[in-house]
């Protein structure tokens, strides 16, 4: 297969189009801006619909719109435009709406800066918007994983019929790395199987759709989350996905996802050169989150600690405890959004914890 | 027996939940008769405003959405960028389109995005019961404004139709009231034409209709028509805003 040498935007929005999406509604903000750019040129060439919003909120809402159609629908932004998104993902989330969100973080809170960030792994997995739902959220860790996970990212949305965040940072957004491109699904909505969508021929279909989060009565609000329940149960024994990285023998087990990994793994492997054995457990689904398998990694014979790596306070940091649950030491060591922390810096992080093991 | 009226089809047989004297109602059956008068049965999507207005998918008979408050027109764009083809229409209250609602809107105009968007100014917050809308007349009283509205402390009312004509991507703006038979036959073919200048490949179209809410005025039916004559037709001018199709 051909490499490509591909900048991250771009290489993600053209996986989003090769899985089918045909349409993408966005507004500027750094540093994801040439996601949209790359939309605005590369849609009318395939006969797709790229239309800047007048707001996150608008372009969210947009997403509501075309997601109930059925279409495979992208949005992409950055930490305060994710913010103002919010609103309109725990309605598309309560509707039951596939659809992909990207949020390429940057350093916050508040403006923050336009520097990589991972301050919204709560945001992402927590909720964000109110209400009881869950996103599945992914986080990729290269250009590549970016690239193949957009289209599981719309296989996962369409097959649980559920919103689907993707995070990455400005770093994997920016950089340039040789990939391989997967070839062009040209996605049609077949409305024989998305019989809930929405496409005006409501008089003739047996029940006319109604896109809807509304549930007046007590007992139908329950149904709705019992419905949302059960499916989150579901994701979460068949969806989560993971790395696990120089677990044999380590004496102290990493966590961090993204980039952040990334720079963890050098860290990992100029400590193997000098002998000392420290593995990673990478979470590739920030939700659902791999507690068992971090769990089970972090109380394996020899392992004497865990470090949890982050760019941010720590916050990831609260799964990995709940993973581990009391049964081993966790430490942390981060910065917060808009500096990446170096490898020596790990390094020294972890040959710091060996001392007192 | 001869059948004389029918109601139209394009209405489902759920009650509606309105207040006796309440104008929603009327206007609900005047989108669904031109709905089914344009034949546009089987090729409609309708999306329901956050308002008294919220169920308004259990009552017009075609796919619908209900979209968060205000937002009805930027998820009318995302369904209509997907099918160009389909009528798509927004049914919306002047809290939801002319308060939390105005940067969708505006924008949506600007785009001259081809949809119909039936505004319903009441003069107030229907359903949370009664607080000042940005369409509370000055000295009008309401739950928020107990001593009347103050345009020193609010400002004026907002005149939408005035508002929106003045975007070049407007192509229709009209504001008709229920008030009479005469007005009630007028707001029809506003409505309709509104439609028809959609599926013409026109927009944006907007159809203001002014309308009563005896229930939050704190008076009857009656009084209420008389009030909307007698104070909100005087405001807010009844006409034709913008037609580019009769230019
Ligand atoms: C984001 C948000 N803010 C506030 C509300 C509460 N709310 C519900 S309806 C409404 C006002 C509706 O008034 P209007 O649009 O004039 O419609 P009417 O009820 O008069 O038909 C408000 C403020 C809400 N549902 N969502
Ligand atoms: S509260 Fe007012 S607007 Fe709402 S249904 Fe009653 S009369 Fe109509």
């Amino acid at each position: 297969m051909a490499l490509t040498l591909m900048k991250g935007s771009e290489a993600i929005a053209e996986a989003a189009i090769r899985a089918g999406c045909r349409y993408f509604f966005g507004y500027p903000i750094t540093p994801q801006t040439e996601i949209p750019e790359y939309m605005s040129a590369r849609m009318p060439e395939i006969g797709g619909c790229f239309l800047q919003a007048e707001s996150e909120v608008g372009a969210i809402n947009m997403v509501y719109g075309a997601a109930g159609t059925g279409a495979r629908v992208l949005t992409s932004s950055s930490s305060p435009g994710v913010s103002l998104k919010q609103e309109g993902i725990s309605y598309i989330a309560a509707s039951e709406l596939p659809c992909v969100i990207m949020n390429v973080m940057r350093g916050g809170p508040g403006l923050g800066s336009i520097q990589a960030g991972q301050g919204d792994y709560f945001q992402a997995t927590k909720g964000g918007g109110h209400g009881d739902y869950h996103l599945v959220v992914f986080a990729p860790a290269s250009v590549q994983e970016a690239i193949d996970l957009m289209s599981v990212a719309f296989d996962t949305a369409d097959k649980y019929r559920n919103p689907v965040m993707v995070v990455a940072d400005g770093m994997i957004c920016q950089m340039m790395e040789p990939v391989v491109l997967p070839e062009m699904q040209d996605y049609k909505i077949d409305y024989s199987v998305k019989t809930w969508a929405a496409n005006g021929r409501g008089m003739s279909k047996p029940q006319r759709a109604i896109i809807n989060s509304l549930y007046i009565n007590t007992e139908d609000l329950d149904m709705l989350n019992e419905r949302l329940q059960a499916t989150y149960r579901v994701i979460e024994a068949n969806e989560v996905r993971y790395e696990a990285y120089n677990l044999e023998g380590a004496e102290i087990v990493c966590t961090a996802f993204g980039t952040v990994a990334r720079i963890t793994k050098s860290a990992i492997d100029d400590l193997k050169e000098e002998g000392i054995n420290v593995g990673l457990i990478r979470p590739i689904t920030l939700w659902p989150f791999p507690y068992k398998q971090l769990h089970d990694a972090a109380v394996a014979p020899g392992v004497k600690a865990v470090l949890d790596v982050e760019l941010n306070a720590g916050q990831m940091l609260e799964d990995v405890k709940l993973a581990v649950n009391g049964e081993q030491k966790v430490d942390f060591f981060g910065h917060y959004g808009s500096h990446m922390p170096t490898p020596e810096e790990i390094k020294e992080k972890l040959l710091s914890m060996r001392e007192v093991l | 027996m001869a059948v004389v009226f029918e109601k139209t089809k394009m209405l489902t047989d759920t009650v509606f939940h309105y207040c006796p004297g309440c104008n929603h109602g009327i206007a609900h059956r005047l989108v669904a008769e031109s709905i089914e008068d344009l034949g546009l049965e089987d090729n409609v999507i309708g999306v329901a405003p956050v308002g008294c207005a919220v169920f308004a998918y259990n009552y017009f008979n075609c796919d619908m959405y209900e979209a968060a408050h205000g937002r009805a027109p930027a998820v009318a764009t995302g369904i209509k960028r997907v099918h160009p083809e389909v009528c798509v229409f927004t049914y919306q209250g002047d809290g939801d389109l002319a308060s939390i609602g105005t940067n969708e809107i505006v924008h949506a105009a600007h785009r001259g995005e081809k949809l119909t968007v039936i505004f319903i100014n009441n003069a107030i917050y229907g359903m949370t019961g009664g607080q000042m809308a940005p369409t509370t007349l000055v000295g009008q009283k309401t739950t928020t404004s107990p001593y009347g509205r103050s345009e020193e402390w609010c400002g004026a009312p907002i005149k939408i139709c005035e508002m929106l004509s003045q975007i070049p991507g407007c192509y229709y703006a009209e504001r008709v009231a229920l008030n009479s038979t005469a007005n009630i036959i007028k707001a029809k073919k506003a409505i309709t034409k509104a439609f028809r200048y959609q599926m013409e490949g026109h927009g944006l179209n907007i159809v203001e209709v002014l309308s009563t809410c005896p229930t939050n005025w704190g008076l009857s039916p009656v009084e209420a028509m008389k009030w909307l004559e007698e104070n909100m037709i005087p405001y807010y001018p009844l006409g034709v805003y913008k037609d580019k199709g009769a230019e």
